[in-house]
């Protein structure tokens, strides 16, 4: 028959594949592909099953907290604060990059407003630094509305331009206006309060602890809501996105945003814990290692972020023993986990879990899962 | 095989206008991809367009999507001027596509997949889910609900915790067209369903296209596939060279001379007889092969 003929030349013939659901049953051919699909599904070794556990971010949490009784040196309160505050940066550009898919090579620019804001209003008219916070975010969010408004409709390479040009925009900014200090910057800027008997850095390391810990939470838990899943859709497709009556636009304009408080909000805690701020801190270099933390530790997936933060602002420490080579070896080591695991040291899991009986109420969205 | 079960138009035709396009015209340079396109769907019709490659289906399709802005005429939809307004507007407003190929959230699971669907339909704000408030937990759950009563409603039988990537094709395409009636939308326009699709497939998509017609949805369909769209048609509409050439009923189409003109060229007496057969065959493949005048855009 002509039309039989036909058929077998057309380009859009059934691959062997479907051919073979037909003949056999999709359930059959099915589950064979379900074994020749990617390893997302991971096997529960002991080390899985203690980071998948529930309980697991608050044993982390505890062991924060408790940090300052174990060693309460000068020195490892001051690189666990800076380690904390790395990971507000990278769980906040985590919302922009990781989940939304921005390219943002300018993400300093928000920690420098933050840090700025409440530099200049604690320090010129002496208010305490809690009374700053409200205006911090409202700084950062018209900082992201100037860069955003204009730029998200662009689709990424440009967008990744200008935010990088954003980015030194801020920093030659704060460089060169009066009331920011110019090159010397904001100092004297004052702790969170008096906390009694504590010594001053400890408390606020745990301010910084309860802050970042709750910055942590909230960016997990937006990436599993419906802002967080339009996030997601956008960045796999936007015309997909689109067409189901996402409006791109605003979803992209709101994870910039919502960057831009973390960024803005984590530049209060870095004020408050240097005492000093001036421009150098916030150069393109640390943008572009904020993104190495997201990148490394696996974008889109919250603990894995954190886990690149930290490692990304201790390893240097814990490199000082190499002295001048530091650097080089923190490049090498870097190098090498992005060949060995590209998708990141902890990438995030797509696979829903079912429900089962011990495992919080927050996962109840993944009930009914295989039927 | 003419579907008796589909071909009351007479009834339907009644129905009120829901989407009037009117002298559609779509330029890309010094080429005009749609010329003066103009017809109406009614509520709960199934309708297709057909065509040769590059005769203009796809951007007639993405004018009335708001993916292409028209370079002249009209879109109204529910009584509404949609012409130019922005895709996730005219989405939002009540009409849902699939896309000719497939343009899946590949990284993400077949739920969520589903779950883009109801986007525009599920309360709750940033502050319930950072909060996980009562309300988030309820929309949450009746999200997921609602995903599983689709995925069901077409037949989806993959593992839909996993993601939609990893599915084989047929299974991807029904993942696609759940997501869209996940919108729950009064107009569904589906590019070309059955491409890539074997014989047993088409039969299931026939089946769900039946299933979709009987919640009062109504279905434009681009189709290659003559036996699908005689089958389910109740009205088909016939553009060349981005213009309208026909427009009728199945039997209409077969036997309109324009038609077998544009698919084989009038001279050729042969090809005539071989088109009106290939018309009038239920099998599935029809012109799907056939000399085309210009390659799609």
């Amino acid at each position: 028959m002509t039309d039989k003929r036909l058929d077998s030349s057309t380009p859009d013939e059934p691959s062997g594949f479907v051919r073979a659901l037909d003949e056999r049953g999709d359930a059959t051919v099915g589950t064979v592909g379900q074994g020749l699909a990617p390893a997302t599904t991971r096997r529960a070794n002991p080390v899985s099953r203690l980071i998948g556990h529930p309980a697991f971010g608050w044993i982390v949490i505890a062991l924060a907290v408790a940090l300052p009784f174990i060693n309460s040196s000068a020195y490892a309160i001051r690189i666990s604060t800076d380690a904390l505050i790395f990971i507000m940066l990278a769980v906040g550009l985590n919302v922009v990059v990781g989940y939304c898919g921005l390219l943002d090579l300018g993400y300093a620019a928000f920690f420098a407003i933050g840090a700025y804001t409440s530099g200049v209003l604690s320090t010129t008219f002496g208010w305490p630094i809690v009374l700053t916070v409200p205006f911090v975010i409202v700084a950062a969010v018209i900082g992201g509305l100037i860069i955003g408004g204009p730029t998200l409709r662009l689709r990424s390479d440009y967008l990744a331009i200008v935010t990088l040009g954003f980015g030194e925009i801020i920093r030659i900014t704060a460089n060169n206006l009066d009331f920011t200090g110019g090159p010397n910057g904001v100092y004297g800027i004052p702790d969170f309060g008096d906390f009694g008997d504590y010594r001053a850095d400890i408390a606020t390391y745990w301010i910084v602890v309860v802050v970042v810990g709750l910055a942590v939470l909230a960016s997990s838990r937006l990436g599993r809501g419906r802002l967080g899943r339009a996030w997601r859709f956008v960045r796999e497709d936007e015309d997909a996105a689109e067409a189901m009556g996402i409006h791109t636009y605003k979803v992209k304009f709101a994870a910039y945003v919502t960057g831009a408080i973390f960024g803005g909000l984590g530049g209060v805690l870095f004020a408050v814990h240097q005492t000093a701020i001036s421009p150098p801190s916030f150069n393109f270099l640390f943008s572009a290692l904020i993104l190495m933390a997201v990148v490394l530790g696996g974008m889109g997936s919250t603990p894995g972020v954190v886990v690149g933060a930290v490692i990304i602002s201790l390893l240097p420490e814990l490199l000082r023993g190499a002295e001048n080579w530091r650097y080089l070896i923190f490049g090498i080591l870097l190098i090498v986990v992005m060949i060995f695991r590209p998708q990141g040291i902890w990438p995030h899991r797509t696979d829903e879990k079912p429900a089962r009986g011990g495992r919080r109420r927050s996962r109840t969205d993944a009930t009914e899962v295989s039927q | 095989m003419t579907s008796t079960a589909f071909s009351q138009s007479g009834t339907r035709a009644k129905a009120p206008v829901l989407l009037h396009v009117d002298g559609l015209t779509v330029a890309f340079g010094g080429v005009t991809a749609v010329n003066g396109l103009s017809f109406d769907v009614h509520e709960g019709e199934v309708i297709s367009v057909i065509g040769p490659n590059g005769a203009g289906k796809t951007s007639a399709f993405n004018c009335i999507t708001g993916f292409y802005k028209p370079t002249a005429g009209r879109i109204l939809f529910d009584d509404v001027d949609i012409t130019g307004k922005r895709p996730a507007l005219i989405a939002a407003r009540g009409v849902a596509r699939t896309f000719q190929n497939l343009r899946l959230f590949g990284e993400l699971s077949v739920l969520d997949n589903v779950r883009a669907g109801m986007h525009v339909r599920i309360r709750q704000n940033a502050f319930d889910a950072i909060l996980h408030t009562p309300r988030y937990r309820r929309s949450e759950q009746e999200a997921t609900d609602e995903a599983n009563r689709w995925l069901d409603f077409v037949g989806s039988r993959g593992n839909r915790a996993a993601e939609v990537r990893n599915l084989p094709y047929g299974e991807q395409r029904r993942v696609e067209i759940a997501r869209a009636l996940a919108r729950e939308p009064k107009m569904l326009l589906l590019d070309e369903p059955a491409a890539g699709l074997n014989h047993g497939e088409k039969a299931a998509l026939l089946d769900l296209l039946r299933r979709i017609s009987d919640l009062g949805t109504a279905v434009v369909l681009i189709e290659h596939d003559m036996g699908l769209v005689m089958d389910v048609s109740e009205r088909i509409v016939v553009l060349n060279y981005g213009k309208e050439i026909a427009d009728g009923t199945p039997e209409q189409i077969r036997s309109d001379p324009a038609v077998i003109e544009a698919y084989l060229g009038s001279d050729d007496a042969e090809a005539q007889q071989e088109a009106e057969r290939v018309a009038h065959s239920s099998d599935t493949g029809g012109f799907h092969d056939l000399p085309t005048p210009e390659e799609e855009r």
